[in-house]
């Protein structure tokens, strides 16, 4: 047992940081520091800068396109994102099908895809849950039938993250109408631009566009896009929400906002003295900040079972479920750290342009919409409810 | 003791709720919200022949002489379809502070106007090193021959944008946090040198910001004597807070009701989700919040209505606290059962936990009321 770097390792902090303070965007960074959903055009530009550098996928194998980093300089590599508040790469590409296509894909596929993703040449989206199924995600109904060369796609996804700018999408889609509901699932790749796709705005409770409907209609797509075995696709459904579970614990971004809280309460008065010297308002941010503190090192004690090579169980629900939750807690902690300015609201479009609604700080502008956005980090990525029923099933067998 | 309602009482909550059936639907309100105005001068009228804006003022000026326990009933049926026109800025906030604090001629010139719906008052107090303490004033009004010169920043002042009168709260002498020195204007919104910024709150309202650079008003403008306006404020204040916290009641229910439809409704796993125990345990627990919310509501409410001594004000600082706690839980909770739909703008019980959210914070957040209960000891 050892918490602390070698010299190695210090010198590749040092060498991130330093990269990450010459080549991040300012105009990036801005935008991710004041919560804002990114623009496409900056995020992709970001991500060719990483992948230039080559460190846009440290969690892929070298053979890939990886960094072949040890888990220690993957947490320093984090780490260093979240302090330069540097946006990390959008995860339905790199942390998401690019790991499956890797792992079940076909030669083909991965050389087709995997530079691609690298390279930010695609914008994936996920297409899993539908209007009948989100947590029982195995009932869905979206269908492909047999025709030759092609599959027929036909049904409905919902809630498709940022789908209005994808060009593909890695869906879930009954291959075997009579199978039971996990045997007859398959995951194809689909070309957004594919005839019969059209693609329906949902306007989330921060007023802004981030969700969709999905609606496929005689979609055809090639066979070929199939990954991995027909009426296996649950399997490897599965093997990605178990990557998206450790990725949505967002440790590194969570630690940015405790910063930034400190900021606005070394500013923010009250009382005639400062918001800092609020005890209970200190209280509240320190616990935060201790509970932060006890799932880092739970994710670093995780970090290092896999580097021994042990499997995980449900260890990764742990780190959602606390992570999510914080995330909360400090997105509401910050919308409260505003006092009454906490009550104002301008969509985004309005906050790009600052303050010329209200005489408010610019730091009053954008915790209410992340807050708002936040509510669904319990419900996302599998609930906070069935990340429990996970543990209480997978690690305490009841 | 007596918590039921009299047939009067009954008569004015069907009269609300009818109101609110007629009116409020969830499209309808989210399509009003997003209109520039954010709330229908249409139904500030029929508020206004239905005898509403009357209710809250004494016989003497012209209203109906109902007391905090007719404002709590139709609060909390206002509350059940998140009502967006501005009664508690026009007539529980600028209204009163008229009303109580004012001379005859300025009631004459103001309250009849707003019984029938054609003035509009917002109340400009909050200030932002304030935070919540209505003491703790910046703006600065000094008297200049037969005027008073105001200067300084209002911060999210509910309505201030609509406002054809704006009541502000100045500093005419004492140091900032004095209790004492703290006097009332009544300033026309065309006053030279008011800058007067609108924009939308989270809960669909409009507010604005509000910048005096030296605005002279003449003395006429003031309410009440100067520097001795604290009591007025604390007052009409706290029976604000009484109403919202009766809105915060309706609006708990009202989302308690939608989430636990859609327990029974939606089905995951091939059961309606309501059937999955720890569901049930949370809805019990959002029942109960909404339950002990609504004791408290109705107790202050009453308490109100006795007088304004320091067993109100705790009362008052008690029934927010507890009502801000639960106001947050379901309003959150009702989201996360609702899942994906929870995050939706086109479904109403979004809307809820927006507005239960500000609730919570206006008037001072749980914290700060927990704190003056305390002191108050
Ligand atoms: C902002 C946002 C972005 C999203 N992005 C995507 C995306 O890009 N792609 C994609 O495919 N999906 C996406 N989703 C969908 C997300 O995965 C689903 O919302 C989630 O799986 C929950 O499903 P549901 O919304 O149908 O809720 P439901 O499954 O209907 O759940 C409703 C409530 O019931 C609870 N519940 C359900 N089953 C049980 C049980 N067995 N025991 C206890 N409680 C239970 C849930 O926890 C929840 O509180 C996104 C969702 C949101 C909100």
């Amino acid at each position: 047992m050892d918490l602390s770097f070698t010299e190695e390792e210090l010198a590749f902090q040092a060498e991130v940081r330093e990269f990450l303070e010459n080549n991040l965007p300012a105009e990036v960074k801005d935008r991710y520091q004041r919560g804002l959903h990114f623009d496409k055009e900056g995020q992709v530009r970001w991500q060719k800068i990483l992948n230039e550098k080559g460190w846009m996928a440290p969690n892929w194998p070298k053979e890939y396109g990886g960094t072949g980093w040890t888990a220690t300089q993957k947490y320093i590599f984090a780490q260093e994102m979240g302090r330069a508040s540097a946006p990390p790469p959008m995860p339905f590409g790199v942390s998401m099908v690019g790991p499956v296509i890797y792992t079940f894909g076909n030669q083909e596929q991965k050389d087709y895809y995997l530079p691609r993703i690298l390279n930010s040449d695609d914008w994936w989206c996920q297409g899993y849950s539908e209007p009948g199924s989100g947590s029982d995600l195995a009932s869905l109904k979206t269908r492909a039938d047999r025709d030759g060369d092609d599959y027929i796609v036909n049904g409905q996804k919902i809630w498709t993250s940022h789908a209005q700018h994808a060009d593909m999408i890695f869906c879930l889609v009954r291959t075997d109408q009579d199978a039971k509901a996990q045997e007859g699932i398959s995951f194809l790749l689909i070309d957004m631009k594919s005839p019969g796709i059209t693609v329906r705005p949902i306007i989330g409770l921060d007023k802004e566009h981030t969700l969709n409907e999905v609606f496929f209609d005689d979609v055809r797509v090639p066979i070929a896009n199939r990954v991995g075995e027909e009426n296996k696709g649950w399997t490897y459904a599965k093997f990605l929400l178990g990557n998206e579970r450790t990725s949505i614990a967002r440790i590194a971004q969570s630690k940015l906002r405790v910063e930034h809280l400190h900021e606005i309460a070394a500013s923010e008065r009250v009382n005639g003295g400062l918001l800092n010297q609020d005890r209970d308002f200190m209280r509240k941010l320190t616990q935060i900040e201790v509970d932060l503190m006890a799932l880092e090192y739970t994710e670093l004690r995780m970090l290092s079972k896999i580097e021994k090579g042990e499997k995980l169980t449900a260890e990764p629900s742990l780190l959602k479920i606390k992570g999510s939750e914080i995330q909360q807690r400090l997105t509401e902690l910050l919308v409260e750290s505003l006092g009454m300015y906490g009550a104002a609201y301008e969509s985004q479009a309005v906050r790009e342009g600052r303050n010329d609604l209200n005489f408010a700080p610019d730091y009053a502008h954008g915790p209410m919409a992340e807050h708002l956005y936040l509510k669904a980090a319990t419900i996302y990525g599998g609930s906070n409810e069935i990340q429990r029923n996970i543990i209480s099933k997978m690690v305490l067998g009841l | 003791m007596d918590f039921e309602l009299s047939e009067e009482q009954v008569l004015l909550k069907d009269s609300v709720d009818r109101f609110v059936q007629n009116n409020y639907g969830p499209e309808d309100r989210l399509k009003l919200s997003q209109t520039e105005l954010g709330f229908s001068r249409e139904h500030w009228k029929q508020m206004a022949e239905l005898g509403w804006l009357g209710m809250a003022f004494s016989e003497e000026v012209g209203g109906f002489g109902g007391g905090a326990v007719e404002v709590m009933i139709m609060m909390e049926s206002m509350g059940r379809g998140l009502v967006l026109e501005p009664f508690v800025s026009t007539v529980l906030l600028g209204g009163t502070l008229v009303a109580e604090a004012g001379n005859n001629e300025q009631i004459e010139s103001v309250i009849p106007s707003v019984i029938e719906g054609e003035t509009m008052l917002a109340f400009a107090y909050a200030e932002q090193q304030a935070r919540f303490n209505l003491n703790d004033i910046e703006t600065t009004a000094t008297k200049s021959g037969d005027n008073y010169i105001l200067n300084g920043t209002k911060i999210v002042v509910y309505h201030g944008a609509t406002a054809d009168k704006i009541v502000v709260s100045a500093r005419t002498s004492g140091n900032s946090r004095d209790a004492d020195g703290i006097s009332l204007f009544l300033v026309d919104k065309d006053a030279a040198g008011l800058d007067i910024r609108g924009y939308a709150t989270v809960d669909g309202q409009r507010a604005a910001d509000i910048r005096f650079d030296n605005v002279s008003v003449p003395s006429s403008a003031l309410l009440g004597e100067e520097g001795k306006a604290a009591p007025f404020i604390e007052r009409v204040v706290d029976r604000a807070i009484g109403a919202l916290c009766a809105e915060a009641v309706g609006a708990m229910s009202a989302a308690n009701e939608i989430t636990n439809e859609y327990l029974k409704t939606r089905s995951q796993f091939g059961v309606p989700i309501g059937k999955f125990q720890v569901l049930q345990h949370r809805m019990v627990d959002m029942y109960m919040e909404a339950e002990q919310s609504k004791s408290m509501s109705d107790m202050v409410a009453m308490k109100l209505d006795l007088g304004h001594d320091d067993d109100t004000r705790k009362a008052v600082s008690a029934a927010k606290a507890q009502i801000g706690k639960s106001a947050k839980f379901v309003g959150q909770q009702s989201v996360q059962l609702h899942g994906g739909m929870g995050m939706t703008d086109e479904y109403s019980i979004g809307h809820y936990f927006k507005r239960l959210t500000t609730i919570e914070m206006l008037f001072g957040n749980t914290d700060f009321h927990l704190d003056r209960f305390s002191s108050l000891s």
